[in-house]
């Protein structure tokens, strides 16, 4: 089993490999043992991978804190709040776990064409805005505080909102973590619905900037670069995955188990 | 009376209140679009038509006809063959061994869920280079064993089982992780039980692990076959669905059909076959969920 983690391992230390070696070595068949940190510092000049980062940062963030705002409030009316219409509205959103966004690529491009938000970071996000995964994971978490919470907390006077921010939402904090880290790796790591909203360097996410930069090198010898502009873009969540491995993996089979 | 009466309404005008921006979300992005790719796919409409004309059901029937269409779904089918069996059967040997193994789990745990942390686009840009021809380590590997240059990607009998081999890289450490939640659900008696009766641990693992994680089982399977249908960063990275078609997807064939050849009428038809498929998948999956339910 440790052979196969160690196979498991061999893309990682390869491309770890190349993004250090001289370009020359790269290529040749003989095993090297040169060491540069030459080719991070041409591909940091040669595309704005900063640029690329800060707009990544900017757009997962957004989107995450948006959905956070949406999915509370839907997730504490599907809770708590017997509303008419609420087993019909709660099937409209299992549609979106079933069709998710990445498939409707072709109709949601021209909407936000239609918008005028082509190109800009908040066309990439729009779609994103409701996640109705996340209503049901945190629909769960809600249902299974007790109910004698909210009442003790209305005896009291407090109002539903004042319940919701300031008993639900601190005790359903793990699921929240969950999401995060779904929602969060989710976005950071999305290609193909970025590479067609935005076409220019100001608005480009870190997989489309990566993308762009290997197809724009033609030639073997440049695959030193291509590694090393691949280790920038993998770095941030793989440094967070093994910075807090056991929370990523039980957040992962918590949000499977009950997403 | 009318105290109620006016309770009510301000509880359904506070449900309605909050489920509201996440319902206007949906309707933006996922009702609306998916109504519009219905109505769109009965007309047709692309470069040499600028504005649409009811043809029907000829976008359907001329897609059954197209040679192209037919390879990419045929195509899809054998991904989702290659790739589902043996990265679940996979991540079932890897969470066994990650569950048990005394020495090293934190490693094994991570050397098998780290590519499903990295986007998929930068997994084809590394993989790319190990399946390149001369430098390559699978190249170098070949010519090292069998003598010859092998070109992975160039030929179209390897092109699909190599993407097969890098997703199942990919995928088998995410399902790992599901298979790692339901077995530690199985009561650590029923094991000790077992090896009272003299039962091996390998029989154990067949007789007691196996059919008890079947719900695991079934609610990733279902996950694997619709990532099958949803892959498509690594084809615009490695291959753009060459060489002739031999590596390319169905999400892959509508974005190019809407992008590269304009065809929206034909994107619309397909957008709706795969929404068919995914939906019919999906109803599997929630017959998963009342089992498990029953399981539990």
């Amino acid at each position: 089993m440790l052979a196969l983690a160690v196979v498991w391992l061999i893309p990682l230390v390869w491309v770890i490999r190349n993004a250090f070696l001289p370009r020359e070595a790269s290529i040749g068949s003989a095993w090297s043992w040169g060491f540069t940190l030459d080719n991070f510092i041409r591909v940091w000049e040669g595309a704005p991978f900063g640029q690329y980062t800060w707009n990544t940062f900017l757009v997962t963030a957004a989107i995450f804190l948006v959905q956070i705002f949406t999915l509370t409030l839907a997730a504490y009316a599907f809770a708590r709040v017997p509303f008419f219409g609420r087993r019909v509205v709660f099937m409209l959103f299992l549609v979106q776990i079933m069709v998710p966004p990445d498939v409707l690529i072709f109709s949601n491009y021209q909407i936000i064409n239609e918008l005028g938000l082509l190109d800009t970071k908040l066309g990439i996000m729009l779609p994103y805005f409701a996640s109705a995964f996340g209503v049901f994971l945190l629909r769960q978490a809600f249902k299974q505080l007790p109910h004698e919470l909210d009442e003790a907390a209305r005896v009291e006077g407090a109002s539903a909102l004042r319940i919701l921010l300031r008993i639900y939402m601190p005790l359903a904090k793990p699921v929240y973590l969950s999401f995060a880290i779904v929602s969060i790796s989710f976005h950071w790591n999305d290609f193909l619905w970025p590479l067609i909203v935005t076409d220019s360097p100001e608005n480009r996410l870190l997989t489309v900037g990566l993308a762009m930069f290997a197809k724009s090198t033609e030639s073997g010898t440049q695959w030193a670069d291509v590694s090393a502009a691949t280790l920038i873009v993998i770095m941030p969540m793989l440094i967070g995955f093994l910075l807090f491995q056991r929370q990523f993996i039980s957040s992962f089979m918590h949000s499977g188990i009950k997403g | 009376m009318s105290t109620r009466w006016s309770e009510k309404l301000r509880r359904n005008g506070f449900g309605w209140g909050l489920v509201m921006p996440s319902l206007l979300f949906l309707c933006m992005f996922t009702y609306y679009p998916m109504f519009k790719s219905v109505w769109l796919s009965f007309y047709e409409k692309n470069l040499a038509v600028r504005n649409p004309v009811f043809v029907g059901f000829d976008n359907y029937k001329a897609l059954m006809q197209d040679p192209i269409f037919i390879e990419v779904f045929r195509n899809n089918i054998w991904f989702a063959i290659g790739t589902v069996p043996v990265s679940i059967a996979l991540a079932f040997v890897m969470a066994l061994f990650a569950d048990k193994a005394i020495r090293g789990k934190g490693l094994i745990r991570i050397a098998f869920f780290y590519p499903n942390m990295i986007p998929m686009i930068a997994a084809a840009s590394i993989w790319l280079f190990l399946y390149m021809p001369q430098f390559g380590l699978f190249a170098q590997f070949a010519s090292w064993i069998i003598g010859n240059e092998v070109h992975l990607l160039g030929n179209p009998n390897t092109v699909l089982g190599s993407l097969i081999v890098m997703t199942v890289w990919k995928e088998a450490g995410y399902f790992m992780i599901f298979y790692l939640a339901g077995m530690q659900q199985i009561p650590k008696d029923l094991y000790e039980t077992a090896s009272v009766d003299g039962i091996g641990a390998w029989e154990q693992q067949w007789r007691i692990t196996l059919p008890l994680t079947m719900p695991t089982t079934l609610f990733v399977t279902v996950i694997a076959i619709t990532n099958a249908f949803k892959w498509v960063d690594h084809l615009w990275m490695m291959t753009k669905g060459g060489p002739d078609h031999a590596s390319s997807l169905l999400l892959y064939y509508i974005y190019e059909t809407t992008f590269k050849f304009n065809d929206q009428g034909m994107a619309a038809a397909m957008t709706v076959l795969m929404i068919i498929l995914l939906l019919i998948i999906s109803c599997l999956q929630f017959a998963g969920w009342e089992r498990k339910i029953h399981y539990q």
